[in-house]
């Protein structure tokens, strides 16, 4: 993309469709850098979503009458939507969860439980989020399959050397961040699944931190599990999608039972509905995937490659003012393609959650603790860590107050 | 008697999520001198020679880590000495400074009977809804200390996951 769509981005106008982004706490207006948590969500995915409730709510499943019947075509084709979006075949590829962890369990429970024994062996990455590497772990556990790990390098990258040294003929499942939602690292997720297809194991790509601020294409990624979360991307909570290849999800025997599921049932026995219906029992989150449509619409009247590269700038911007500091120590690799839009850091001689809360004193609200990557964190040598993410509504300014309030929490503590 | 600081104690104020908004940008007050000091110069840190108990806890969430020691004088009931040693936030180690101070001739069922307010008021100063598990944390682990020392509790390590 050129120079000039990035300038004509503008941050200002975006900014109007977020009237949280107004509020002020004791005069001070809130300056929102905690973006890899969740993101805020503009007018139009509220309006969305609000319009459902106002105008066609109604159970779907394809009741009889008018209403169930808009909600049930915009519940259903809010699949072909995201299929549409991250490069799937179609909606039977598509299956909404309530977040990325869920999307994770899914494919834990329905293909792990039942595939994996003694003999396999799961590959994850030190910088798996809790989502995947206590699913996994536990997974593990239960059916006897040995869980091991790709190293972290120094400058925050995987070691690829040794992830072809763990994934082996043994190895029937790796599951993978696209990005790291502590160092920011963007992984090489198409080599590692074809590493992971070279043996014949399956890859589950963690694409919860990528989804929002970057294109991604399964197909070209050629994942066989990819999910990610509405919330993070402009779109509400309650809602995730699992991507699966078509013919894995198949043969995958249901997660969840319960009505809207199935086909036929008899006091004996079930049939199942088909995809992606039969991994949606109950009823779904209808509003939710109505919004996450309408955030989907937003980003893309943007430009994921523009939401990138704004995301790219403001890191770069960050990561130099916060270099510069001596006393600030920062994790994963330097900016560029290989690092996403978050900042994670502590002050020497400033515990993270005492940084966080002198932001807060200036209404600047980061994120400290260990991000749900305890291990990794052990791995730092550290407890906690502070982590400053950003989106497509940021700003340098902000990143200036940033700065400014750790320079305030290092006089407090000096 | 233990000296008390002189700030008036807050409102409790986590039962009241209106509360906890109105304190926001106000939490500079957090990080008053007298916290700052207590982390900076940690009083009776280290650990006891000969401690009638020991204890140690932590929480998770913030990675504090906090060792208790407590020495009774020969009636067994009233605290001679107290330390600590441990790692973490400013708050968690302020306020196990401030504590090891405060427990100083109290007793031990005085030391029971404290509860977070004790604490907060202890340290004069509003504590976040998110950080009271950091404040807590040294009294808790004091608590449960005394509580296996008397034989009516059995845990290895105190957490403030459980709140």
């Amino acid at each position: 993309m050129s120079q000039q769509n990035l300038e004509s981005l503008d941050v200002e106008a975006i900014r109007e469709e977020f009237p949280i982004l107004e509020r002020e706490f004791d005069g001070e207006q809130v300056v929102y850098l905690d973006n890899a948590a969740t993101t805020q969500t503009p007018d139009p995915v509220v309006d969305a979503m609000s319009d459902y409730y106002r105008e066609y709510n109604a159970n779907v499943h394809r009741g009889i009458h008018h209403l169930s019947q808009e909600a049930s075509i915009a519940y259903e084709e809010a699949h072909d939507r995201v299929a549409d979006f991250i490069g799937a075949d179609g909606r039977e590829e598509i299956i909404f969860t309530k977040n990325t962890t869920e999307a994770e369990n899914l494919v834990a429970y329905a293909w792990g439980l039942n595939e994996l024994g003694p003999d396999d062996e799961i590959v994850l990455t030190e910088m798996e989020h809790h989502a995947s590497l206590v699913t996994w772990q536990q997974i593990g556990k239960q059916t006897g399959a040995d869980v091991e790990y790709i190293r972290v390098t120094e400058d925050g990258r995987l070691d690829m050397d040794h992830a072809r040294e763990l994934i082996t003929d043994d190895t029937a499942m790796l599951s993978a961040v696209h990005v790291s939602n502590t160092l920011g690292t963007v992984n090489p997720v198409s080599k590692l699944v074809d590493i992971a297809h070279e043996h014949d194991a399956l890859a589950f790509i963690d694409g919860a931190q990528a989804v929002p601020n970057r294109p991604v294409d399964v197909d070209a990624i050629d994942a066989d599990f990819y999910a990610f979360s509405g919330h993070k991307m402009a779109g509400p909570t309650g809602i995730g999608a699992l991507y699966g290849k078509q013919e894995l999800l198949e043969e995958m025997q249901p997660y969840l039972y319960g009505g809207g599921m199935i086909r036929k049932v008899t006091f004996e026995d079930s049939t199942w509905d088909e995809l992606p219906w039969k991994f949606e029992p109950g009823t779904p989150q209808i509003a939710e995937a109505v919004g996450l449509v309408a955030a989907i619409d937003w980003l893309e009247e943007i430009g994921m490659d523009r939401v990138q590269a704004h995301e790219e700038e403001i890191t770069r911007y960050a990561y130099e003012q916060l270099t510069a500091e001596p006393d600030v120590e920062i994790y994963g690799p330097e900016p560029g393609s290989e690092r996403a839009g978050l900042v994670g850091f502590n002050v020497d001689g400033v515990h993270a959650h005492d940084l966080a809360s002198i932001m807060n004193d200036h209404t600047v609200a980061i994120r400290a603790g260990d991000h749900c990557t305890q291990p990794l964190h052990d791995k730092l040598g550290v407890a906690a860590s502070a982590r400053a993410s950003f989106y497509v509504y940021n700003t340098k300014d902000e990143v200036d107050k940033l700065v400014a309030a750790i320079d305030d929490a290092r006089q407090l503590f000096a | 008697m233990p000296t008390r600081p002189s700030t008036v104690a807050p409102e409790p104020f986590y039962n009241s999520l209106a509360y906890s908004f109105s304190t926001m940008g106000l939490g500079s007050d957090m990080y008053r001198q007298q916290i700052l000091d207590h982390y900076k110069n940690p009083r009776n840190y280290g650990e006891l020679e000969d401690p009638t108990f020991t204890h140690v806890g932590e929480n998770p969430m913030c990675g504090d880590e906090i060792r208790m020691d407590v020495k009774l004088d020969d009636d067994e009931e009233t605290i001679k000495q107290v330390a600590f040693s441990g790692d973490g936030c400013a708050i968690s180690q302020a306020s196990a400074s401030m504590l090891s101070k405060e427990l100083r001739g109290k007793t031990v069922d005085e030391l029971l009977e404290m509860d977070r307010d004790d604490v907060i008021d202890m340290l004069g100063v509003d504590i976040s809804p998110m950080r009271v598990k950091c404040a807590v944390l040294a009294e808790k682990v004091a608590q449960d200390g005394a509580e296996i020392y008397q034989g009516d509790l059995d845990v290895e390590k105190t957490t403030t996951e459980d709140d």
